[in-house]
């Protein structure tokens, strides 16, 4: 259990993270979601006890990061943001590194390392030196280190970033796959993550909170949560598709889009689709492709971080 | 200190010392610094001419040798750390300050004392050409040592102010500079005229050029080794303090 209370960090008179609360449970995977500069990083910084906090207080498992911060930190496992390293040596010797000052030794110790490796697929570079590598292994060096001690939560700073599909895909298997009862917080700026991944989604800009929900939840936010696209075997018949669709009861407004129609409900749990299927089949429309959208992440989160620059500027 | 504790310490240290063999620095340094030692022995310091069998021409330069020497060895210690940025991941283990701090400057010190140890060639010739008086030999290493010690300990307090390795070597090499100076006789002379000598004592009490030249001349007293031993902490906690402080930036 991770508790946040109050957390406040300045730095002189810049205010990174502005009286944040927030607790997370055993088995949650929370995504940390905010535009660059929001605060994501420096909140990152304090709960893993590398920061000071300004004003509030960090509880894990029950221990203070200010005042108990050793047993606090042996509870996780951090990425720090660029996955830094040291660069002169190798991920072998590195891993072996951690895997001692996280209490290991011997047979175990070594073990360790060759498990992290597996999970990883960093076997064919363990003795490489770390500063050859490409940044897709760095990452992975980085993440092998934070997660070596099999730690009860596991915070990752962008762990996704500048990896490419393949490593994104093989990093999010990796955190699905953990235990259900860790938690994970992960920061990001892909939203995609987030539906991939995550359980709750809490969004900050200019240091505070301001969403804290599944992503199921959020994407209903999304004026086009439940939205329908469509498209006709014959285009020509879209304007006359587009005015029949306007007047149905639900829709607020129909959009013509690249490859069809986009019908947009009037509110976000009204379904659509029963009235548009029984439209075309009364009017024998030949339609090729027909689908309700969950919502766009990225529209919420544009809404969201950008009121909030509006607000305060 | 609880034997956890020597245990990260030792950890720590193994690190820190196993990377300065990890680039070829290491071999770079501990060459310059031989040739280096004979030169100023062989050629600067008459070792011949003298027709003494000692090694004072030997010890009596290191406090010039260390100047540039050491900071090139301790400018990397924090510098590089948070030019790098693994000093997130290095502050975030379960590892206190004081262990990172102390094994830090531990492995710097065990790396000069290497340096120290392969100069024994000279030690043998010395022996090999006449009869020196080894305990002196001795008591000049191990005082040669302790003072290595309180210019990595000066040198790891500049390495923590700066990310830049560059401006980390020049502030301590000009700290180390202070430091020396302050026992030269030319110094002194210039303040004996008008400060009262309780000051110019104090100022050279506070030099590594006095208490290195004590233990040179073979004896080993409490005194110097506790000046030695009391520079490198006073400046470790110094080293304490300016990481937490540039750490809450």
């Amino acid at each position: 259990m991770i508790e946040i209370k109050h957390l406040k960090k300045q730095f002189g008179e810049l205010v990174a993270v502005d009286d944040i609360s927030f607790s997370v449970a055993p088995g949650e995977i929370l995504g940390f979601l905010g535009p660059n500069g929001a605060g994501k990083s420096t909140t990152m910084k304090v709960i893993t006890g590398f920061l000071p906090p300004s004003a509030g207080s960090v509880t894990i498992y029950g221990s203070s990061i200010e005042t108990d911060t050793l047993a606090a930190q042996r509870h996780i496992g951090y990425l720090p943001e660029g996955a830094p390293c040291y660069e002169e040596m190798t991920p072998r010797s590195f891993l072996k590194f951690i895997a001692e000052v996280r209490g290991f030794t011997g047979d175990e110790r070594l073990s360790r390392v060759q498990d992290v490796a597996q999970t990883l697929s960093l076997q064919s570079v363990l003795d490489q030196r770390i500063e050859t590598l490409s940044k897709g292994f760095k990452r992975r060096v980085g993440l092998a280190q934070a997660i070596i001690h099999d730690p009860s939560v596991l915070i990752l700073d962008e762990p996704t970033d500048g990896l490419d599909p393949n490593q994104k895909h093989q990093v999010r298997e990796m955190i699905r796959g953990l235990s259900k009862d860790k938690i994970v917080i992960i920061s990001t700026h892909i939203l995609e993550e987030v539906t991939a991944v995550c359980s709750r989604a809490v969004i900050i800009a200019k240091g505070k909170i301001v969403a804290d929900c599944s992503p199921e939840e959020l994407a209903a936010k999304s004026k086009y949560h439940h939205a329908i696209t469509l498209q006709a075997s014959d285009p020509a018949d879209h304007d006359a598709i587009g005015s029949y669709m306007e007047n149905l009861d639900g829709v607020s407004a129909v959009q013509r889009e690249d490859e069809g129609l986009l019908l947009i409900p009037s509110a976000g749990e009204v379904n659509l689709m029963p009235l548009v299927l029984s439209g075309i089949r009364e009017k024998g429309w030949q339609i090729t492709s027909l689908f309700q959208q969950k919502g766009r992440l990225d529209e919420v989160f544009r809404d969201i971080t950008v009121e909030v620059d509006n607000v305060s500027e | 200190m609880s034997a956890s504790n020597l245990e990260m310490l030792n950890i720590i240290v193994k690190r820190e010392f196993g990377s300065y063999f990890a680039t070829p620095i290491a071999y770079v340094f501990i060459l310059i610094f031989l040739m280096l030692s004979g030169v100023f022995t062989f050629y600067i310091g008459n070792f011949y001419e003298r027709g003494q069998a000692d090694l004072t021409p030997f010890f009596s330069f290191h406090p010039w040798l260390y100047l540039f020497l050491v900071p090139a060895v301790s400018m990397r210690l924090w510098s590089e750390e948070r030019k790098s940025g693994s000093i997130e991941l290095l502050m975030t283990l379960p590892i206190t300050r004081r262990d990172v701090v102390v094994g830090k400057f531990l492995a710097a010190w065990f790396f000069t004392g290497i340096a120290l140890v392969l100069t024994f060639p000279l030690w043998i010739t010395v022996n090999y050409l006449g009869d020196p008086d080894n305990g002196v030999v001795a008591a000049s290493y191990i005082g040669s040592w302790l003072m290595a010690g309180g210019f990595l300990a000066i040198g790891s307090c500049t390495s923590a102010m700066s990310k830049s390795q560059v401006i980390a070597f020049i502030l301590c090499g000009l700290v180390c500079l202070l430091f020396i100076l302050a026992g030269f006789p030319m110094v002194l002379g210039a303040f004996k005229g008008w400060l009262p000598t309780i000051f110019v004592d104090t100022l050279a009490s506070l030099s590594f050029l006095t208490h290195f030249s004590a233990i040179s001349k073979g004896v080993l007293s409490l005194k110097d080794v506790c000046y030695f031993l009391s520079m490198i902490i006073v400046w470790l906690l110094a080293t304490m303090v300016v990481v937490d402080l540039k750490q809450g930036e």
